[in-house]
């Protein structure tokens, strides 16, 4: 590089002003030199990357930090390399891949224990990871049922990929259709539809919201009176929710010809993914509601959301588990039984929303106030500001927090094993205990398996995060 | 709006009182003067509070759990502010080796969740430790570890023991006082006093020159183990030495090494938020590099850090409760657990455990108000 010829180079000297005689003038760069050894290469690398912070021998305390330095350089290398080749060797090298025979724990048996692995052999045991897996992933499922929460897996990640990737057309109306027809169509195949529903209560229920929503038209044109007219936005939301609530109930009570699986009969990974998602999809929602109500001017609401916001984040989610499945049911009335999951699942929303809520309002608060001022001046009503204005760019600002409340939400799931619930880590600390396949290692791969899966799903949130936020911001970064 | 909320909560109130009159329960704190019939195992709260299975009372359990979720998070914070600081700066650091090391700790420990990190101490790596019969020593004929516990000398204070006690809080108060002089002649004068070294030196001397004037009142129980006799009567015997057991070392262990990867991000974002140019100008102005980092980055580093930090302490705190999972005597595991199980007092019993954390949350954001408050930029 350095040896090459640089005449044809352009030049810098001005070709107008003649200055060809003057010897003391460059016409022309000067050659490019290679770097110095001491900062180019793997040495240069290394000089600066990890010898510069122990090479310092100007004074006596520089010497003793370099000597400190160096001692601890090596132990954390040392520290590294031996766990990293550790796990490598246990989950790859030393790692028993199949049994092929069918005998299940005398697979990985070393010859002590009466097996064939050699004395002090220490490996994962994959077959028997391999053996549980439909348990981990699916819990008691019925196993010719499984082509059901298959299709709601496979219909959930096409729509989830099609959502992501930027280029593909429609993806507005996919990402309606995962939060609207998707949940419904997953309870369906899940569940079995056929809900106990008793069509005469339903029918009254939509008859009131209709008449709500006829009541909320009618009072915001002023046609019943200004005192009503305070409430019609009010009586619009409520006449829409009891309607939804119909029409989401006629659809899950028709009969679908799918056998019945009960909550009870699921477990592993589709547990955790149902109630991670719907913690996920609740929480927004309710969170943004909350963060509203927090900054709102209106006292009654303003208390109520702190209170609330206060409340669940200053206790533990174990202790709202258990208050949801021992107190929930003295506080229904007589007759009405909550399956478990259910009470988990409104648990984990109530808790997950109070945690958003907070997140939420960071956004809000770090708003501009010109841009409040700015709303309010083109004359848009509090929600159109909210909806058109404030919320697009709060939440943008908010996102790495939005996905870190996501993440430490997935990773909480697992609690609900200690109500009894059959999450993957419950699953998996039931066939830990399994005796079939019982060995020193059996914990071990157990939990290695299940930590993997969980590093796959934060650890991909977290980049796709940081992307997110990436190209959101670049529009600021100017 | 109002109406709705106040009518569902007369609806649940209702509920609750025909659901508690069908199932022929009262309301009524009464039950905790009961005495609790079950063993609890040897902690701290247990020890305190002389527990005793039959006549001991359900309030006895209920302190012994709330001394239990507080011991664990005292000493989790203090493990995890230590790691997670070193964590952070080593994030930063130059050196490849440490930054590779920290980034990776970080985010294998961020995104696998708590409970599992909880059951592999507990079940993979505290249970292949060796049985009851066996051990491992850390210090010979002192300390040893094996499937029980882990065995330490406990400390047996004699009489006059208490003039050191004494001692060292005067130590602490003279301490303090050196430090407000120091920072006030500073203040005034610009000359710095070495406030550590003779802070150190006061509080290592005084309590020392006590001890040893008033005879050295202080002796060591070493744990006792016995390698022959009857089989089941070998090992670690009970009541020598102090116990830790397995359940409190894998609780802590777990918080501690979860929570120092969230420390140790709050102190790397603190560190990076401190302009660039403060470091120019406090080394312009001739400062060393050392000075740099004391005077002028960390105090800096520290408004933004504590609050996320505070923060993090709490959900340690609350996370402790996740002990119930491997039974360490904690407060959800013994009274909402157990007791819980035993009386049946659902209502009363999880309002009093919820008022527990709620109380604590409560005080530590009265803490960070506070501080907040001290601590803001006044802008002119």
């Amino acid at each position: 590089m350095a040896k090459k010829p640089t005449s044809n180079r352009p030049t810098r000297a001005r070709p107008g002003k003649a200055q060809p005689d003057k010897g003391y003038v460059r016409t022309e760069d000067a050659p490019v030199l290679p770097p110095p050894p001491s900062e180019a290469g793997i040495s240069g690398w290394l000089w600066h990357n990890v010898l510069a912070s122990c090479s310092d021998f100007t004074s006596i305390g520089s010497a003793v930090r370099s000597i400190v330095m160096a001692f601890f350089t090596v132990f954390v290398g040392w520290l590294t390399i031996s766990t990293a080749w550790g796990l490598f060797d246990f989950a790859v090298l030393s790692a028993v891949w199949s049994d092929p025979d069918g005998i299940k724990r005398e697979a990985c048996f070393t010859i002590d224990q009466g097996g064939q692995l050699p004395s002090g052999w220490h490996g994962a045991c994959w077959p028997f990871v391999a053996a549980k897996m439909k348990f981990m992933m699916y819990g008691p499922y019925d196993i010719d049922q499984l082509w059901r929460v298959n299709l709601a897996g496979i219909i959930g990640l096409i729509g989830l990929a099609w959502v992501m990737i930027e280029p593909l057309p429609y993806r507005r109306y996919v990402g309606i259709f995962l939060l609207t027809v998707y949940p419904l169509l997953t309870i369906i195949l899940l569940y079995g539809g056929g809900f106990d529903v008793s069509l005469m209560t339903l029918s009254i229920i939509f008859m009131i919201g209709l008449a709500l929503i006829t009541f909320g038209r009618l009072a915001g044109r002023g046609l019943l009176g200004e005192t009503m007219a305070a409430f019609a936005s009010a009586g619009g939301i409520g006449g829409w929710l009891l309607v939804g609530y119909a029409v989401v109930m006629l659809i899950l009570g028709v009969d679908y010809g799918l056998r019945t699986i009960d909550t009870n009969q699921w477990g592993g990974l589709l547990i955790t993914l149902v109630v991670a998602i719907t913690g996920i999809v609740a929480s927004l929602p309710l969170g943004i509601v909350l963060a509203l109500g927090r900054r709102s001017s209106m006292p009654i609401a303003r208390i109520l959301s702190i209170v609330f916001i206060e409340f669940w984040r200053g206790v533990p989610l174990i202790t709202v588990l258990f208050m949801a499945s021992v107190m929930l049911p003295l506080f229904l009335p007589e007759g009405v039984n909550f399956d478990n999951l259910l009470r988990a699942l409104i648990g984990v929303m109530l808790f997950s929303a109070a945690y958003m809520a907070e997140v939420i309002r960071g956004g809000l608060q770090a708003m501009d106030k010109g841009q409040y001022e700015g709303a309010d001046a083109l004359g848009l009503s509090y929600w159109e500001k909210m909806r058109l204005i404030i919320l697009p760019q709060a939440l943008t600002h908010v996102i790495p927090g939005i996905v870190n409340t996501f993440i430490g939400l997935f990773k909480d799931t697992t609690l609900v094993s200690i109500i009894g619930l059959f999450d993957l880590l419950g699953a998996a600390q039931s066939a830990i205990s399994d005796v079939a396949w019982a060995t020193p290692v059996q914990a071990h791969t157990g939990y290695l398996f299940v930590a993997a899966v969980f590093f796959v799903f934060c650890f991909g949130m977290s980049r796709y995060s940081i992307y997110m936020e990436n190209k959101l911001s670049r529009g600021r970064k100017h | 709006m109002l109406g709705s909320i106040v009518f569902g909560l007369w609806w649940i109130v209702e509920n609750t009182v025909t659901n508690l009159a069908t199932q022929n329960k009262s309301v009524g704190f009464g039950f905790l003067s009961q005495s609790a019939g079950f063993q609890i195992s040897t902690t701290l709260g247990t020890w305190l509070f002389d527990y005793e299975a039959g006549s001991s009372t359900y309030l006895d359990v209920y302190y012994i759990g709330i001394v239990n979720t507080f011991v664990v998070a005292f000493f989790g914070i203090f493990a995890a502010t230590a790691l997670g600081f070193t964590l952070g700066i080593m994030r930063l650091s130059q050196n490849f080796v440490l930054r590779a090391f920290s980034t990776a700790y970080i985010e294998i420990t961020r995104n696998v969740p708590l409970l599992l990190q909880l059951f592999f101490w507990y079940f993979a790596v505290l249970r292949s430790l060796p049985n009851r019969r066996g051990k491992i020593e850390i210090f010979e004929g002192a300390a040893g570890i094996n499937i029980t516990g882990l065995y330490l000398p406990a400390p047996i204070p004699a009489e006059g023991f208490s003039a050191t006690m004494i001692a060292l809080a005067i130590a602490i108060a003279i301490t303090m006082g050196i430090n407000r002089f120091a920072r006030i002649r500073q203040h005034e004068t610009g000359k710095p006093f070495p406030v550590f070294w003779v802070g150190t030196g006061v509080l290592v001397l005084i309590p020392l020159a006590v001890f040893l004037v008033t005879g050295s009142p202080l002796s060591w129980e070493f744990p006792e183990f016995r390698e022959t006799g009857p089989i089941l009567r070998r090992g670690y015997q009970d009541g020598m030495g102090m116990l830790i057991i397995p359940e409190m070392m894998s609780v802590w262990l777990a918080l501690t090494l979860y929570t120092a990867a969230f420390i140790a991000e709050i102190v790397r974002a603190g560190i990076l938020a401190v302009n660039k140019g403060q470091t120019e100008a406090a080394l312009s102005l001739g400062l060393k590099q050392g000075k740099v980092l004391q005077l002028v980055i960390i105090p800096q580093a520290m408004r933004i850090i504590i609050p996320p930090l505070t923060s993090q302490y709490l959900n340690l705190t609350k996370n402790s409760s996740l002990a119930v999972a491997i039974a360490y005597p904690e407060l959800v595991s013994v009274f909402a657990g157990t007791a819980l199980n035993q009386v049946g007092k659902e209502i009363e019993m999880i309002f009093m455990m919820m008022s527990v954390y709620l109380t604590f949350s409560i005080v530590t954001a009265l803490f960070m108000n506070w501080f907040n408050s001290k601590v803001k930029l006044v802008e002119r």
